[in-house]
């Protein structure tokens, strides 16, 4: 998304969806899996909306849907690629959005070529490297740069890209070179047209194992219902970023969203559905290794040596990552305080630097590998919810220390003693040398704090009892455990890089008995202040010269006036539907982003049905139900000079600000690592062969042969016939993830009691299983068993006259909890997307066979016998 | 006073103006008095933290007890439902299965033993200062500055809140450990 438009979040808001003509949900279950914001999905539909559900399995959401399409799971690149070409090929876009909001009119650089010239390659491919450079890419006469941590991939390679002199050119607030009348042959439409002209329905009804007129139907709704007078919405979550390929299949529907004109737009828009409370607070305030707070970017040891580097090679010339000066010098303020000075480059040089990938599964091998000694595990449960659990486990067998938070005792705290691998005896408990620290954790009603839910909004949750027993706060843990550690290296006086730890502002006030920091003082400072100490309204009000400090820019204004902004619950009886005054959402309490796009480029709503944001003429000012995602004065005719620069540079006509030309981006110039188009690769395990290219899986995708993690035989090799079936995981509506706050909950656990795996009848009667009874699935990293549930909900899928049959399986059982059973991540591989490094879980190859699988020592044998029939070397 | 309504339910009925007995007509005096198990409790604002459609919920706490959980009906995504889970989640924080003491495993260890959450943390403190001094990086392979310390790593923080989110990125930073992630991934 962040690639696309600017921002890496939904662009619209749950109740918004009520207000579509037409809504997709694809790679998502969202009745079972986000029951309650389904409800505004069945509002629109009752209000005459048409409701598609494109998944392979028929649930919940797939028995309300007008229609219902069954693809084969992985190949969505390909479905939606037939949309584009439908879209194309009838001429059924929506011009005025298209040509004065979009990339398509821009020309592009002579030198590049599509995968169309070459063979499922773009240009800019290097083999030695294993990546792509960007610089054939770029716009003719202009080099893009992308929104700063909105840019995907963090390889040298991609910094060395940010590092290239750039060539920044808007003419006026335009690219130097457009064809408005979208007829250029390299202009971005036209290339479009043609990447997308293999994408016919019948290739595509052939790739993804449905009807040619099944895709149709779902274009022509979509189409249909587009325009001015009407909108259509996607709504997507795991099952498309859990794939070696999962950025481009967002970025599908990027492109078909931008060219229906439906981003900003109430109604439209694309609804990422995340699976946790904060998953994008978690992301926005980032534990994740490549970004800080607000996306800005880790300073890469490569391409960042001072402060003024890193501005330089990461910020933007033009739009509001323009600004990225502000937003890092007022971090540092806030992390470093006085401490940070001009002189001394705001203390940017007490950052860590990053070389590479750092993400967790890459430190999971780190471990095996005697690299990494100490581990924190805070809520989450490796050992059964991260892809090649046995790998997991593993790894924390491997481990000098381990700090497991949570509130029971989950498979990963307790590995060393109860496992598969203590099970099968691979691994002995005497010889396992990690040291376990297992720490109770406070309950969400134990503690004060905001969750950022799925639509950027934040909602603060009242503390209403104090935690029980040693359960603590990670607020408490944290506070706590640094200041230990800063009073450590004061009496110590010779740790390395002291000053980074000395010179942190560590002083939130403490309450209680327990001296719990005051969360609401932590939430103040990620709003941050001015030289007068002041909170902070809004993000425009930072400053490069050291006099505002702030935590998280894009969160600044979540205390506006000394008040937090985020424990607003004014009630939604008594407010507007777009309900302005509950919680507060990022950024500037913006519910629909890009809103400048709901209004025609001379500030009009495109229709009155359709009326959300608009320029007042009279008031000189934007309007409308939300906060204007715009300068409130700017008109729609403001013509930037040419060389200006920030936001001043963005056209009054141009609704993404933050892109350095304001535009949607349907071609990626900058920024995404394995191509500016979305093209259709199979997954990295797969039953058959590439339709479209030569090339059958992303070149660019992260793989990892090592021990523990091998990958199944290609289709195409000797052994390829061994594991037929296509596997894919999935949640219920009564589990959590890996089972942790829900396994142990003796309600959920009766409506769920007990692993199983669906299979459709015909698998049933090819393998002779019986529903009911148990399962052996297998891969060459591990045997699991499941009950059997046969049913018509999965259906085998004819491909080219060969019929693949797939089973399907929860991932949440574990073997602690009050219902336990085998964990499907055992069966998974480690393949990773390239840009930011999830994990492949949605369509893997496995087989299956009646009865429960072997136990002990005979595990291992079964396992050696597996491998072996896959020539792989002996565990 | 019961005395001066009529005996029979029917009667009641007929006289109350609730003839399909769904109010006043159906109680006697002792139904009449009883109330809610969540009456007289306090209140508290909460936000269900299970998945990430953020439902809204109302906790209600008597004599220091959670006794129950409800949605909320002013939020205007969840407009008062919840669903399974965000229904279940004062049994999660009340599971059988949640435990309040540290416990502690030692190198090759076989049992779990106590430990004292203050003991803990000192514990925690030393082992992450050790493992930093152990494997600082202070230059790569080219003598470019690094200053990090990549023998430790993190992974948590999707179930979090964003304070703590905040704490956790800070406090890595500043110790240099860069592995830091969380679901988000996952
Ligand atoms: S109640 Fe259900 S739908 Fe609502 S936030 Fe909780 S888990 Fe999600």
């Amino acid at each position: 998304m962040g690639t696309s438009f600017g921002r890496g979040g939904a662009t619209t808001f749950q109740q918004d969806l009520q207000n579509s003509d037409c809504i997709v949900i694809m790679g998502s279950n969202m009745a079972e899996n986000h029951p309650v914001g389904f409800q505004w999905v069945m509002e629109a539909r009752e209000r005459g909306a048409k409701f598609i559900h494109v998944d392979p399995r028929f649930t919940r959401t797939s028995a309300v849907a007008d229609l219902h399409v069954p693809l084969r799971p992985g190949t969505d690149i390909a479905f939606l690629g037939g949309i584009i070409n439908y879209i194309l090929e009838n001429d059924r876009a929506f011009k005025e959005y298209v040509v004065n909001y979009t990339n398509a009119p821009v020309i592009l650089k002579d030198d590049f070529e599509d995968t169309e010239d070459l063979n499922g390659f773009f240009s800019g491919w290097h083999e030695d490297k294993n990546g792509y450079t960007f610089e054939t890419w770029q716009y003719k006469g202009m080099d893009l740069h992308g929104a700063a941590g909105q840019r995907e991939g963090e390889s040298s390679l991609a910094k060395m890209e940010a590092f290239r002199q750039r060539e920044d050119a808007l003419k006026h607030g335009e690219p130097p070179n457009m064809d408005k009348t979208l007829q250029h042959p390299r202009c971005v439409y036209q290339v479009l047209k043609r990447h997308y002209a293999r994408y016919t329905p019948e290739t595509v009804a052939r790739i993804c194992g449905v009807k040619p007129e099944q895709l149709l139907e779902v274009a022509q709704a979509m189409c249909d219902n587009s325009g001015r007078d009407r909108t259509s919405a996607f709504a997507y979550s795991v099952a498309w970023t859990q794939h070696t390929f999962g950025v481009q299949m967002i970025r599908s529907a990027a492109i078909i969203q931008l060219l229906l004109g439906n981003i900003g737009r109430p109604g439209g828009g694309i609804m990422a559905l995340r699976g946790h409370a904060s998953i994008q607070g978690s992301t926005d305030i980032p534990t994740l290794f490549n970004i800080l707070p607000g996306y800005i970017p880790m300073p890469h040891a490569k391409a960042h040596h001072s402060l003024k580097h890193f501005i330089e090679s990461e910020g933007a010339k033009t739009g509001y990552w323009g600004n990225l000066d502000k937003y890092t010098v007022s971090l540092l303020k806030a992390w470093y305080g006085e401490h940070a000075t001009d002189e001394n480059d705001y203390c940017f040089d007490l950052l860590p630097r990053i070389s590479g990938d750092h993400s967790t599964y890459r430190s999971m091998m780190g471990m095996i590998d005697g690299k990494v000694k100490g581990f924190f595990c805070c809520g989450e449960n490796p050992a059964v919810g991260s892809a090649n659990a046995g790998l997991q486990r593993r790894a924390l067998a491997s481990l000098e220390w381990l700090v497991v938070r949570d509130f029971c005792e989950i498979e990963s705290a307790a590995f060393w003693y109860d496992s598969p691998e203590i099970e099968s005896g691979a691994l002995k408990t005497e010889e396992i040398p990690t040291e376990v620290f297992w720490m109770p954790a406070a309950a969400h009603t134990e503690k004060d704090g905001s969750f950022t839910n799925t639509q950027r909004l934040l909602q603060w949750h009242h503390k209403a009892m104090d935690p029980p027993g040693d359960a603590r706060s990670e607020l408490w843990f944290y506070y706590h455990l640094g200041k230990k550690i800063k009073a450590l290296v004061d009496e110590r006086g010779d740790e390395p890089h002291a000053d980074a730890i000395k010179f942190l502002t560590w002083d939130y006030p403490e309450k209680g008995a327990i001296r719990e920091p005051d969360a609401h003082m932590v939430l103040r400072e990620i709003n941050g202040w001015d030289e007068n100490g002041d909170a902070l309204p809004a993000y425009t009000k930072l400053k490069a010269d050291g006099s505002t400090a702030c935590g998280c820019w894009i969160y600044c204004g979540a205390y506006k006036g000394e008040e937090n902004q985020t424990a607003r619950r004014k009630s939604r009886m008594e407010q507007s539907w777009v309900a302005p005054e509950w919680g507060w959402s990022w950024p500037d309490n913006r519910r629909i982003i890009y809103n400048r796009a709901s209004a025609d480029p001379d500030g009009k709503p495109w229709s009155q049905r359709k009326a959300y944001v608009w320029f007042d003429e009279v008031k000189g000012q934007w309007t409308g139900y939300d906060t204007p995602d715009f300068e409130k004065t700017k008109k729609p005719s403001y013509t930037p000079e040419t060389g200006a620069q920030r936001e001043d540079a963005i056209a009054g006509w141009h609704p993404f600000i933050m892109q350095d030309d304001g535009l949607g981006w349907l071609f990626v110039p900058n920024g995404i690592v394995d191509g500016p188009l979305p093209t259709y690769y199979e997954p990295h395990e797969s039953p058959v062969k590439n339709l479209l290219y030569e090339q059958q899986s992303n070149p660019a995708r992260q793989k990892f042969p090592r021990p523990f993690n091998e990958y199944n035989p290609s289709p195409s090799s000797e052994h390829g016939g061994q594991f037929p079936f296509v596997l894919y995981t999935y949640r219920l509506t009564e589990h959590h993830t890996a089972g942790g706050m829900s396994r142990t909950v003796p309600h959920l656990s009766e409506l769920q009691p007990e692993m199983f795996c669906e299979v459709s009848p015909e698998l049933a009667k090819l393998r002779g299983l019986e529903h009911g009874k148990w399962a052996t699935i297998y891969t060459v990293r591990a045997v699991i068993e499941a009950r059997v549930m046969i049913t018509n909900r999965v259906q085998p899928i004819r491909l080219n006259g060969k019929t693949v049959h797939s089973v399907g399986m929860p991932y949440h059982w574990g073997r602690r909890g009050i219902v336990t059973g085998d964990s499907a991540n055992d069966l998974l591989h480690i393949a990773l997307d390239p840009n930011v490094h999830i994990q492949e879980t949605k369509g893997l190859t496995c087989d299956i066979l009646p009865g429960r699988r072997p136990r002990g020592k005979a595990m291992l044998e079964f396992m050696e016998e597996v491998r072996a029939k896959a020539h792989l070397e002996k565990a | 006073m019961e005395h001066e309504r009529p005996v029979w339910p029917v009667m009641r009925q007929l006289t109350d103006g609730d003839p399909l007995a769904l109010g006043s007509a159906a109680q006697s005096e002792t139904t009449r008095k009883w109330r809610g198990r969540i009456a007289d409790a306090k209140v508290t604002k909460s936000v269900c933290p299970f998945c990430a459609v953020g439902c809204g919920q109302l906790l209600y706490v008597k004599d220091e007890q959670l006794i129950q959980i409800e949605g909320d009906p002013d939020s205007p995504i969840s407009r008062g439902h919840l669903c399974p889970k965000g229904a279940a989640t004062r049994t999660m924080v009340q599971s059988p299965m949640r435990e309040y003491k540290v416990k502690y495993r030692r190198p090759y260890g076989t049992k779990w033993e106590e430990l004292s959450l203050d003991q803990a943390m000192d514990m925690i403190a030393e082992r992450v200062l050790k493992t930093r001094r152990e494997t600082w990086e202070s230059k790569d392979e080219e003598g470019i500055d690094i200053n990090r310390c990549y023998g430790i790593a993190s992974l948590g923080g999707a179930t979090l809140d964003n304070e703590e989110n905040y704490v956790m990125k800070k406090l890595y930073t500043a110790l240099g450990i860069v592995q830091v992630e969380n679901q988000a991934r996952i």
